[in-house]
């Protein structure tokens, strides 16, 4: 596949060889987020609950991979790979992306939990992205954060509607919370040297600032639906650290076997 | 031979959407073209980043713009500024969504519904997704069809791209 993007545009910045490290570090951890949660949302295609949120989380899968792809040719553009490579060429322990994406779907509960609470740090994250004096950068923020406003309008109207509901269905997002709670904390969590983009002024709004600000966010919020933020929990599982657990392996078994049959063919 | 860029335009305005009966320049999606010496680079917008179309788009855009004399070397990319917006769409691009059915917004903001069939604003929403990225399902309550209606990439206040429509 060749490449559908223009390629960044780095500018002439103190330290280069540094911030680009960093840059591509923090590109390929929101790349592999996306590809794997996508990923996550294509195996309800046919199977959810409604025909409308097979048509939504089909959708948002959709997106989740294009946004992927457009990630990892802006890595490709700084490391000189391919995105195909990237996203079908690597083992498990060479992606970066949060252990909560990799977790299995699990029931509906989950889903929505996992996908609400991963939107919203994805909001975040884009948002502090987007205000970077990095033009290139700042620009890929913003068209991503207007499709993306999409993705939380479901995974919110979802939440707010089985919070609601029942007892039972109280219960089980209550309890899906406190399953995903430690992992969410971890999405927002540093990329490799990311303080060399912070100390050069091409990221304003750095990780524990960001994390702050979703846990402040979704703890409003949930409060607000009747359910109960967890407290006191701390971060597990990076998966920044390369600590997957077995589910990315298999995932990424699947994902990858078409592409495995001949690695060199043109599609 | 020299090319001259309203030829390259005028080519450009063959090329169909593979989606939508529209052409990619009524559609807005080509920002930008240049020539230098037979080299042509094409600058393009998405509408949505994930549309599986820019694939087939790129490559209708190469294929056509070869056939023009004195072309040698096509160059198609997508860009990120400025953002795609829906007034980027012309008016003949609109009339030809609306014969096909699809109900068009004219500003991206908020504005009543009305259904391509009978007219009527007493719409509801029935899903933010359908049946491609850029299309959103409502149900019409007066002539009670399923409609559909064209999605832009939401604005999002406060961002780069809030302020340049058009």
């Amino acid at each position: 596949m060749t490449g559908l993007w223009a390629a960044p545009h780095m500018p002439a910045v103190p330290d280069e060889t540094a911030s680009r490290a960093a840059l591509r570090a923090l590109l390929l951890a929101m790349a592999d987020d996306d590809l794997v949660v996508g990923h996550r949302h294509s195996e309800w295609t046919g199977l959810a609950p409604d025909i409308e949120s097979d048509v939504a989380l089909s959708s948002i899968a959709q997106d989740e991979i294009g946004h992927a792809r457009l990630l990892y040719e802006q890595v490709a553009g700084l490391d000189g790979t391919s995105a195909d490579r990237l996203a079908y060429g690597r083992a498990p322990h060479e992606f970066c992306n949060a252990v909560l994406l990799e977790r299995e779907n699990g029931d509906w509960s989950f889903t929505i939990v996992r996908a609400w609470l991963y939107d919203h740090a994805d909001a975040v994250r884009l948002s502090a992205l987007a205000a970077s004096p990095l033009g290139s950068l700042a620009a890929v923020a913003s068209t991503l954060q207007r499709e993306e406003k999409y993705h939380v309008l479901f995974s919110e109207t979802w939440l707010e509607r089985l919070a609601r509901a029942t007892d039972e269905s109280r219960r089980r997002m209550q309890a899906a919370l406190e399953t995903a709670w430690s992992e969410a904390l971890a999405v927002l969590g540093p990329t490799p040297d990311v303080d060399v983009l912070t100390r050069a002024g091409l990221l304003i709004t750095g990780p524990a600032e960001q994390q702050a600000r979703w846990a402040a966010d979704v703890a409003r919020r949930l409060t607000a639906f009747g359910l109960c933020p967890p407290a006191g929990v701390p971060a597990a599982g990076g998966g920044r650290a390369a600590a997957h657990s077995p589910a990315l392996a298999a995932l990424l078994d699947e994902m990858t076997s078409v592409w495995r049959t001949d690695p060199e063919a043109t599609w | 031979m020299v090319v001259d860029p309203g030829t390259l335009w005028k080519a450009l305005a063959d090329v169909e959407d593979p989606e939508l009966p529209i052409s990619i320049t009524d559609m807005g999606l080509v920002h930008r073209v240049a020539i230098t010496e037979g080299h042509v680079r094409v600058e393009m917008l998405p509408t949505f980043t994930g549309c599986p179309a820019l694939e087939v788009i790129t490559a209708r855009v190469r294929r056509r713009l070869a056939e023009i004399p004195g072309v040698d070397v096509v160059d198609v990319a997508f860009v990120f500024e400025p953002a795609w917006t829906i007034t980027r769409m012309s008016e003949t691009g609109r009339a030809r969504l609306r014969a096909h059915g699809l109900s068009v917004p004219r500003t991206g903001g908020i504005e009543p519904v009305t259904c391509p069939v009978c007219g009527s604003a007493n719409t509801t929403l029935d899903n933010p997704f359908g049946p491609t990225l850029c299309r959103t399902v409502y149900y019409c309550r007066d002539c009670r069809n399923p409609i559909e209606r064209f999605k832009p990439p939401a604005a999002v206040l406060g961002a780069r791209s809030a302020d340049r429509t058009g």
